[in-house]
C-alpha cells in the first residue's frame, strides 16, 4: 500500500518536473505538430476534384438561420410537432384505456373467484392497476410519436442550427444556447430534458438549464392543459372558433412558459447563480440523411422506454395512496373528503379549490392522473375515473363551482408549480447536490404560489 | 493585415495567427484544428447577428462575438 503510494507521487513529481522542462505551451506544440502531420498525410493521399457546383447545406443554412425566416421556421415546427403529437396520441391513447379497462374487469373478477376479500382486490386492481394503467394510456402514445420526430431534428441535424438562432437570448440571460435543445427535449418529458443538459459544458450553465427544465410543458401536462382550454375557454367563444381559440389557448401556455424559463434563467445567473457567461462553442454538423433504426432505437429504446418505466415506478405507489384516501372511511368521511375540506381555504386563496390541490399533491409522482383524481373526488367515487363526453365534464366542473379563473388558475398551477417524482430523483441524480434538488422544487412552487395568488386576487377585484 | 477574427466579412477568408484566450476555450479551439496559420472563414451571422459561423478545414463552428474578438487573424 505504503510502496504504491510512493510510486504514485514520485511518478506525479516527475510529471510535474516535465511539464516545467516542456513549458506551457504544450498543448499548442502537440495540436501544431498534429495537424502538420495530418495535412502531409492527407496531401499525398486524398485528392479533392473540385468542389460541388451547389453547396447544398449551405443554401439550407442560409435559409434556417435567415435573419427572416429562421425565427418563424422553428415556431413553425414546433407548432407542428406538438400538433402532431396530440392529434396523433388520441386515439392510441383511447384504444390504450380501451383495453386496460377491459382487463381490469377481468382482473376483477379472477381474484374475486380466487376468494380475494373486496379490500386487497380493489387495493390491487383499482388502485395500483388502474394508477398504471392510466399513466401507460396517457403517456405512451404521445412519447411514441414525440420523441422520434424530436430524435429525427436532431439525426438530421437541424437542432444545432436552433441552438445557433437563439444563442444571443440565451446569452442575455447569463446561460447557454444549447439550453434551447434541453428545453424541446422538456415538451416530451421533463426527467428527459433534465439528463439532456449534460450537453452544456459549463456547469453553473447546466445548473441553469436543469433548474429550469420544469417550465417546459410535459406530455403528462398536455392533456390538462388542452382539457381546459377546450372545456372552458374555447366553450365561451362561438363554436365555429373554438377549435382556434383552444389551440392559441395552448400555444399562449407554452410561450408564457418559454417566457418564465428566460426570466428565472436571468434570475438564477444574476442571484445565487452569478458568474461570467461561458465561452458557447457549437457545431454545425453538416446535414445527413436520417438513419431509421438510428432514429427508432434512440427515440424508442432509450427515451420512451426508459422515461415510462420510470414513470410506472412512481405512479404505482400513487395508484394505491388514491384508492386507500378513496376507501378508508374515518368516522362518516372517507380520507379524501377531510383532506379536500382541509385543503380547501388554501386552494381558494390560489383561485383553485381542495380538490384541485389534493389532486396536484397525490399526482406528484406523476401529472397523468391529475384529471382523474378530481374527477373522482368530485364524484365522491371510490376510483380514479374518466368521463369520455367534454360536456358531462364541464357540468360537473361547473357544479362545483368552477368559474374561468378556476380554470386559468389551474392551467397556470399546472405549468408553474414543481417537477414531477421522476424529474425530482433525475435532478437529484444529475447534480448529486440536495440543496439544488430541493431548490428546483421550492423555487417553481413559490412562483405557482405568487402568480395564481396574484390572479385570483385580481379576478376577485375586477368582480 | 492583422484583424480581430469577429471583424471578419461573410464569405471572407482569413489566417490564424493567434489565439488570445486561454482555458478550456483555448484548448478546444486548437483541438479544432485553429493552429497558426490555418484559414478560416466567415460563413454567416445568426438572425440577431450573434453568434457567427465559420468554416475551419472543411468543419462549421459558432462562436460568439466576445470570443471570436480573442483569435488574431491575417488577411
Amino acid at each position: 500500500m505504503n510502496e504504491s503510494s510512493n510510486v504514485a507521487d514520485k511518478l506525479l513529481n516527475d510529471v510535474r518536473l516535465l511539464r516545467q522542462k516542456l513549458g506551457s505551451d504544450l498543448h499548442d506544440r502537440l495540436a501544431g505538430a498534429l495537424y502538420h502531420r495530418a495535412a502531409q498525410v492527407s496531401a499525398v493521399g486524398v485528392h479533392v476534384t473540385g468542389r460541388p457546383a451547389v453547396d447544398w447545406d449551405l443554401g439550407a443554412d442560409k435559409i434556417l438561420t435567415s435573419r427572416w425566416l429562421g425565427f418563424p421556421i422553428m415556431i413553425f415546427a414546433l407548432m407542428a410537432i406538438l400538433w402532431l403529437t396530440i392529434q396523433g396520441a388520441n386515439v392510441p391513447s383511447g384504444l390504450l384505456a380501451d383495453f386496460f379497462f377491459w382487463l381490469e374487469g377481468h382482473l376483477e373478477t379472477g381474484m374475486k373467484a380466487i376468494g380475494s376479500p373486496w379490500w386487497l382486490t380493489g387495493f390491487l386492481v383499482n388502485g395500483v392497476y388502474r394508477g398504471l394503467a392510466w399513466v401507460i394510456s396517457v403517456m405512451l402514445p404521445p412519447m411514441a410519436i414525440f420523441f422520434p420526430i424530436f430524435t429525427f431534428l436532431e439525426d438530421i441535424g437541424y437542432l444545432p442550427r436552433v441552438s445557433f438562432n437563439l444563442d444571443r437570448l440565451f446569452r442575455w440571460c447569463g446561460a447557454n444556447g444549447k439550453q434551447s435543445l434541453t428545453m424541446g427535449m422538456g415538451f416530451g418529458c421533463n426527467a428527459a430534458g433534465v439528463t439532456s443538459c449534460r450537453i452544456i459544458d459549463s456547469p453553473r450553465e447546466r445548473l441553469i438549464a436543469i433548474l429550469t427544465n420544469n417550465f417546459m410543458l410535459c406530455n403528462g401536462r398536455w392533456p390538462t392543459i388542452i382539457l381546459l382550454a377546450t372545456v372552458f375557454v374555447a366553450a365561451s367563444f362561438n363554436p365555429a372558433w373554438s377549435g382556434i381559440v383552444a389551440t392559441a389557448t395552448v400555444v399562449a401556455v407554452t410561450l408564457i412558459g418559454v417566457a418564465v424559463t428566460f426570466a428565472m434563467s436571468k434570475f438564477l445567473s444574476s442571484t445565487v447563480l452569478k458568474g461570467e457567461p461561458s465561452h458557447f462553442f457549437l457545431e454545425l454538423p453538416p446535414y445527413r440523411k436520417p438513419n431509421l433504426l438510428r432514429i427508432f432505437h434512440r427515440s424508442l429504446i432509450d427515451r420512451t422506454i426508459y422515461v415510462l418505466g420510470r414513470a410506472c415506478v412512481t405512479a404505482a405507489p400513487a395508484g394505491a395512496v388514491i384508492w386507500l384516501l378513496g376507501n378508508i372511511n374515518a368516522g362518516d368521511q372517507s380520507l379524501m373528503a377531510y383532506a379536500i375540506s382541509w385543503l380547501n381555504p388554501i386552494g381558494q386563496f390560489l383561485g383553485m379549490d381542495g380538490v384541485i390541490l389534493l389532486a396536484y399533491i397525490v399526482a406528484i409522482p406523476a401529472n397523468e392522473i391529475i384529471v382523474p383524481t378530481m374527477i373522482m373526488a368530485y364524484m365522491a367515487g371510490t376510483r380514479m375515473t374518466e368521463l369520455d363526453d367534454m360536456g358531462e365534464l364541464a357540468t360537473l366542473f361547473h357544479n362545483n363551482g368552477w368559474t374561468f379563473t378556476t380554470a386559468i388558475c389551474m392551467m397556470l398551477f399546472s405549468l408553474l408549480h414543481y417537477p414531477c417524482a421522476t424529474t425530482t430523483w433525475t435532478i437529484y441524480r444529475e447534480t448529486g447536490s440536495v440543496k439544488w434538488t430541493i431548490w428546483s422544487n421550492l423555487m417553481p412552487l413559490i412562483l405557482a404560489v405568487v402568480v395564481c395568488a396574484s390572479v385570483a386576487q385580481l379576478s376577485r377585484w375586477l368582480n | 493585415m492583422t484583424l480581430r477574427l469577429s471583424e471578419l466579412h461573410p464569405g471572407q477568408t482569413g489566417h490564424v495567427l493567434r489565439l488570445d484566450t486561454e482555458g478550456s476555450l483555448r484548448q478546444r479551439l486548437l483541438d479544432l484544428g485553429l493552429v497558426p496559420g490555418t484559414a478560416i472563414e466567415q460563413i454567416m451571422h445568426s438572425p440577431i447577428g450573434d453568434p457567427i459561423c465559420y468554416r475551419v478545414r472543411g468543419a462549421m463552428i459558432a462562436l460568439r462575438q466576445q470570443d471570436a474578438r480573442n483569435i488574431q487573424i491575417t488577411i
